[in-house]
């Protein structure tokens, strides 16, 4: 059974990504109580899946550490993971959250020593790596997971290989008859920090991605690029396993677009334009197929980087559909706008520049959040104690995500601190 | 009782370790050779009967300074969470065990790696003292908000709501900067249609209504001293009247003004008064008040055209290499105040890329497009004025082709340039650039601007500078980290932004500031060591005031007495030590980081003599990037040298060269000091210190000469976080080097 203390004067927030965990740490580093609530049975969320951020080209592991470093080190932070919260009801300063938690079925004894890991067989489609490779049944979700915990994947329980996994722990850490619980939480405030999906690259009837192999999302091709990801960083075509030479980024790929996602995602230039330094170094030629290049700011000088790199062409083009060429090939077709020059290209592989949507599920918040139509919600003073982080609000990179979660630690704050005051 | 050192040993069996290690033996080793009061073996030390042993013998005196032989630090650090004793472990486990193979021909030194750990792990426990509170300052709620514009009433505001009292102050006679010159504001909420109030009237009305937010106008800040929790500012008029506050934390918001037009003479702005600015047209647009827009002349205008990144995103000398990021919005916004007024209006807009993102910028560009705006992908190469006609010469990008058309009224988009201080290590940097430049060394820079905080600090009056003027941090993951604690920064100084993103801007950093006042109270570090209570001290009796410590601090932490020597201010220290490393006397320490409690660790570590071929290799690694690198090489069982000693540091700068000196004296064979990447694009937590690092180890070659030692015995790596193989390549390359140039002649 978990145990946990809330009251009004406790923060709760939805979500353990960058934002989610940004909040939480600001909130607590200033003496707060927080509880953070993630879906996953880790946290750093889906920046964990990502290679390289731009425009630094670092590694996300790196403020990953840091930001796990003083969670673990701050006892005023609470994290429940593979929970969900169900419903939310009440008033700025006294909410209540039902929260699901499902079974891990690994307690903390746990070591993450792996011999679980060792003992079983069966695999199972890895999330993580966006179903582009598989995973134990007993497994550690990666390799800085916190909690440094092992996860039994819920469809191995009750087969043989949950019990070989039993047998193998030397510290008696998993309990295969660990249960879904709920746990009713007093909130004073609430920061959503749900973050994003991507869109569903099937929408797209014209670009094919449900029928072409070498038709892929950049989030898969971001994997691709990890050497600790399923093709050991080396960018393959799915049809027969090649390397890549030739590599065609489509822009704006279901986004700005009254047919599937009307706004604009704002980092998938930035993403693309990184991704064509993944393919420079691997010896590939890219070319983007753009409406506008929103390298905004600062990231003007990354823009320039790429432009000089004469391994990257840009053709102002919004690609009108894609048919399958001779050896798997997917071809381009289009209108260059810049001289008006239709065009049939073919080229090795496509990677589509997905759109966010964001991962609010309205179904939990309390009716009266404002909700634009694009799914984000919208921090307009009229949420009473419940504001929104990260890509729950808007589609942000990560820096103005983390910036916008740091805002509403202190919007959170204000709330509880009315609490105390009120209450003497 | 406090005072007493009861150095208390347990190693833990779990995980292989019992399997794998004579844990009998280490027991003797932590007692006999470590001088641990007492060692004792637990099965399974992380269990909850584990943790509760430890924590009996805490609760009845038996130790005060626990060493654990277990797994690597970085683990199950909420089991081994000990209040008040110190923790010294020894990773047996990643540290050993996982990187070596489990066979007969193994065991032996992988034992002696074992027992060095345990031996370096009570050298380390016997230096360090547990850290209490500096009570240099106390609780001081006070925010110091320089800059009255949108940024800095938010700041204030949000400050004031969470209970923290704000004091802003202003250069103008006004509140409301830039925004407050703005007819309107872009759309900020659903559906993203329509130019906003501007919020200004109702900010400075919440301002007034605040019990707890005083407004200085037409003042500046004159000194700024002291440090955070302590902050003792003069904030005087433009008269001389100085008042005096004492302040806890401080944001500084002190805006943005536009990119100087006068500068684009191709644009025809300085011969005609119907090429204006954004700025200016806001004005006009304010006189309108709704209706049609009048230019300077009187005539409505029924024609304009709105040139976008006029002097930006340009590589032109003069001109901002960045985009300002707001003006796509706002030239679709003043567009809208035309055809709001008069449909018949033509507006086009010209533009190289067009940068409406995110939810409501592309609901906003539509609104435009629906409005009949026009949006053309051209270049403007010049404007002609004749009296008051203008002609806008262009290549239509879309069209490819040359042409041009006429127009009332070219509104530039000119960007923003931010209103900082003078960088203080503009000499530095225009040193480093004429050295790689080749070009002659300047001996001063001319300095052109203000100051904003007047801080009295020895490094400098004002925020430094990344990038193009901006005060911004270098870190993705980390916004709002400042190169001087207790100072942040918001608003278009910070990072070119709009007035949407400067609200919430302002309001992180007025969670940041809040944050900074309540550890600032406890005395406790600031990110990346946040809640560290240790903090530097020094003896007096050995400084010989080289000011090395003062000069090198990343974070210009340390002032000058009248003396000349170091005056440390807790509040302004992130602890990473690099005056540590900086002092040839060695005269610097934190209570539980000192070159003791490093030093005694390197020389406790068993060196065999020549014969018995078994060099030892020194591994100095950073604990933010190469130390989780090392730990997750052995949870992917890499295998690196059985003669690999590591010991985590704080920062690569921390490194004092008399740890190199003792360490080959001893007759280590090698030594890898690895940290993060430094340079531009510098991972380095603590800013310099990799970098400094690296130039003290570049001098370390004429101490390896006099010892007549290889120059190869000692190498520094920048390393990354992923870089597991990599990692250990580099000590096993080590290893190899060492075969090849032959042991230490230094071995006794």
């Amino acid at each position: 059974m978990t145990d946990v203390v809330a009251t009004n004067e406790t923060i709760l927030v939805v979500g353990g990504g960058v934002s989610g965990m940004t909040t939480a740490l600001e909130a607590a580093e200033a003496g707060k109580q927080v509880i953070l609530v993630e879906k996953r049975a880790y946290v750093g969320g889906r920046i964990t899946q990502l290679y390289k951020y731009f425009p630094k080209l670092c590694f996300p592991t790196c403020g990953l550490e840091i930001n796990q470093r003083r969670t673990k080190m701050n006892p005023n932070i609470t994290i429940l993971t593979l929970a969900e919260v169900e419903s939310l009801t009440g008033e700025e300063g006294n909410y209540t959250a039902s929260v699901k938690i499902s079974p891990r079925y690994v307690n903390d004894k746990c070591t993450s020593c792996g011999a679980c890991g060792e003992a079983v067989e069966t695999e199972f489609d890895d999330e993580y790596n966006y179903g582009l490779s598989k995973h134990k049944g007993a497994y550690l979700p990666h390799r800085m997971a916190l909690p440094e915990r092992y996860v039994i994947d819920p469809a191995m329980i009750g087969t043989d290989d949950a019990a070989k996994a039993k047998a193998a722990c030397p510290v008696d850490a998993i309990d295969l008859d660990m249960a879904e619980e709920t746990v009713e939480l007093k909130i004073g405030a609430v920061v959503y920090a749900t973050g994003w999906r991507p869109f569903d690259a099937n929408k797209i009837q014209p670009y094919g991605y449900d029928r072409y192999p070498n038709v892929i999302t950049s989030v898969e091709f971001e994997r691709m690029n990890d050497p600790m990801g399923p093709t050991g960083g080396k960018i393959l075509r799915p049809s027969d396993g090649a390397e890549v030479k030739d590599i065609a980024f489509i822009q704006c790929a279901g986004s700005r677009d009254r047919n599937y996602l009307k706004h604009c995602s704002r980092i998938c230039c930035m993403a693309s334009l990184k991704q064509t330094t993944y393919a420079t170094d691997a010896g590939a030629k890219s070319t983007i197929y753009y409406i506008d290049i929103r390298a905004i700011d600062r990231f003007e000088d990354f823009y320039k980087n790429v432009q000089a790199d004469e391994n990257v062409t840009f053709i102002k083009s919004k690609v009108a559909n894609i048919t399958l060429g001779e050896n798997d090939n997917p071809t381009l077709q289009g209108v260059d706008t810049e001289g008006y020059n239709r065009y049939a290209t073919e080229h090795e592989l496509v990677v589509l520049a997905v759109g966010m949507e964001p991962s609010v599920d309205v179904s939990t918040l309390p009716g009266d959040v404002s909700v634009n139509e694009h799914g984000y919600i919208e921090n307009d003073g009229t949420n009473g104690g419940i504001f929104a982080a990260g890509c729950a609000s808007d589609a942000l990179d990560v820096n103005r995500a983390v910036q916008s979660a740091t805002a509403c630690a202190l919007k959170a704050i204000q709330v509880v601190n009315r609490v105390a005051g009120s209450e003497g | 009782m406090a005072d007493e050192l009861l150095m208390g040993a347990y190693i833990c069996k779990g995980c292989g370790i019992g399997d794998r290690l004579d844990c009998g033996q280490l027991e003797q080793t932590a007692t006999r050779d470590g001088k641990a009061k007492f060692a004792k073996s637990h099965d399974f030390l992380c269990s909850a009967e584990g943790v509760a042993m430890i924590q009996a013998d805490i609760d009845s005196g038996e130790t005060n300074h626990v060493i654990l032989g277990a797994c690597s630090r970085r683990a199950k650090v909420e089991a081994f969470n000990f209040q008040n004793v110190t923790v010294s472990r020894a990773n047996l486990r990643e540290g050993v065990i996982w990187v070596r193979p489990d066979n007969d021909e193994a065991n032996e030194t992988t034992q002696e790696m074992a027992d060095d750990y345990m031996r370096m792990a009570c050298a380390e426990s016997k230096f360090q003292k547990l850290p209490t509170r500096s009570g240099e300052q106390e609780l001081n709620k006070n925010i110091l908000v320089v800059g009255g514009g949108i940024s800095g009433m938010t700041a204030a505001i949000e400050a004031a709501d969470a209970g923290y009292p704000a004091v802003i102050v202003e250069k103008s006679g006004e509140l409301g900067g830039v925004m407050g010159q703005l007819h309107k504001r872009v759309a900020t909420t659903t559906p993203y249609a329509e130019p906003e109030d501007t919020t200004v009237a109702d900010l400075v009305a919440k301002i007034e209504a605040a019990s707890n937010i005083t407004v200085h106008l037409n003042s500046t800040v004159t000194k700024t001293a002291g440090a955070p929790g302590r902050f003792d500012v003069d904030i005087s008029t433009e008269s001389g009247a100085t008042s005096n506050v004492s302040i806890g934390a401080i944001v500084q918001a002190s805006g943005m003004k536009q990119f100087d037009a006068n500068k684009l003479t191709e644009f025809a702005y300085d011969k005609s008064d119907n090429v204006i600015t954004q700025l200016e047209l806001e004005a006009l647009a304010k006189e309108a008040n709704g209706g049609p827009i009048k230019r300077k002349d009187g005539k409505e205008v029924s024609s304009v055209v709105f040139v976008q990144c006029a002097g930006q995103r340009s590589d032109k000398e003069g001109y901002l290499p960045y985009c300002s990021g707001f003006c796509c919005t706002a030239s679709i916004k003043q567009a809208m105040y035309f055809k709001d007024a008069n449909p018949d209006v033509d507006t086009v807009i010209m533009y190289d890329d067009l940068r409406t993102p995110g939810a409501g910028g592309e609901d906003f560009y539509r609104a435009g497009q629906k409005k009949g705006v026009i949006f053309t992908k051209s270049t403007v190469s010049q404007i002609d004025a004749n009296g008051n006609d203008l002609t806008i010469n262009f290549k239509d990008e879309i069209l490819n082709e040359d042409t041009s058309m006429p127009a009332d009224l070219v509104v530039l988009a000119t960007g923003q340039e931010p209103n900082s201080g003078p960088n203080p290590y503009a000499l530095d940097e225009a040193k480093k650039a004429a050295e790689e430049a080749g070009e002659e060394m300047p001996t001063e820079v001319e300095v052109t601007v203000d100051s904003i905080l007047n801080l009295d600090y020895r490094q400098g009056t004002d925020l430094p500078h990344l990038k193009h003027g901006f005060t911004d941090s270098h870190f993705i993951c980390f916004p709002y980290e400042t190169r001087r604690t207790g100072i942040y920064s918001a608003g278009p100084v910070r990072r070119p932004m709009d007035s949407l993103q400067s609200t919430i801007d302002a309001t992180g950093a007025a969670m940041k500031a809040i944050q900074e006042v309540e550890n600032a109270a406890k005395g406790a570090a600031a990110h990346p060591r946040s809640g560290d209570l240790s903090f530097p001290s020094f003896r007096i009796e050995g400084c010989t005031q080289c000011k090395r410590c003062t000069v090198e601090c990343p974070f210009g932490a340390i002032n000058e007495d009248e003396k000349g020597f170091p005056s440390y201010n807790e509040s302004r220290c992130r602890r990473c030590g690099t005056c540590m490393g900086a002092c040839p006397v060695r005269v610097i320490s934190f209570e539980n980081y000192s070159v003791d409690t490093v030093g005694q660790q390197i020389k406790n570590v068993d060196i065999p003599d020549e014969f018995d071929e078994k060099p030892r290799i020194l591994v100095l690694a950073c604990e933010n990037d190469a130390y989780p690198a090392l730990d997750m090489a052995a949870q992917n069982r890499l295998e690196y040298s059985a003669f690999t000693r590591v010991v985590p540091i704080r920062c690569l700068g921390s490194v004092n060269t008399i740890w190199l000196t003792d360490a080959l004296n001893s007759g280590y064979d090698g030594i890898i000091l690895m940290g993060c990447q430094k340079g531009d694009d510098y991972q380095c937590h603590f800013v310099k210190g990799s970098e400094i690092a690296h130039i003290r180890m570049s001098k370390i070659a004429d101490t390896l000469e006099t010892l007549n030692l290889e120059k190869e015995r000692v190498a520094t790596y920048e390393v990354a976080i992923t870089d597991v193989q990599r990692t250990t390549d580099l000590i096993n390359d080590m290893a190899k080097t060492i075969e090849e140039i032959g042991m230490s002649p230094f071995k006794f």
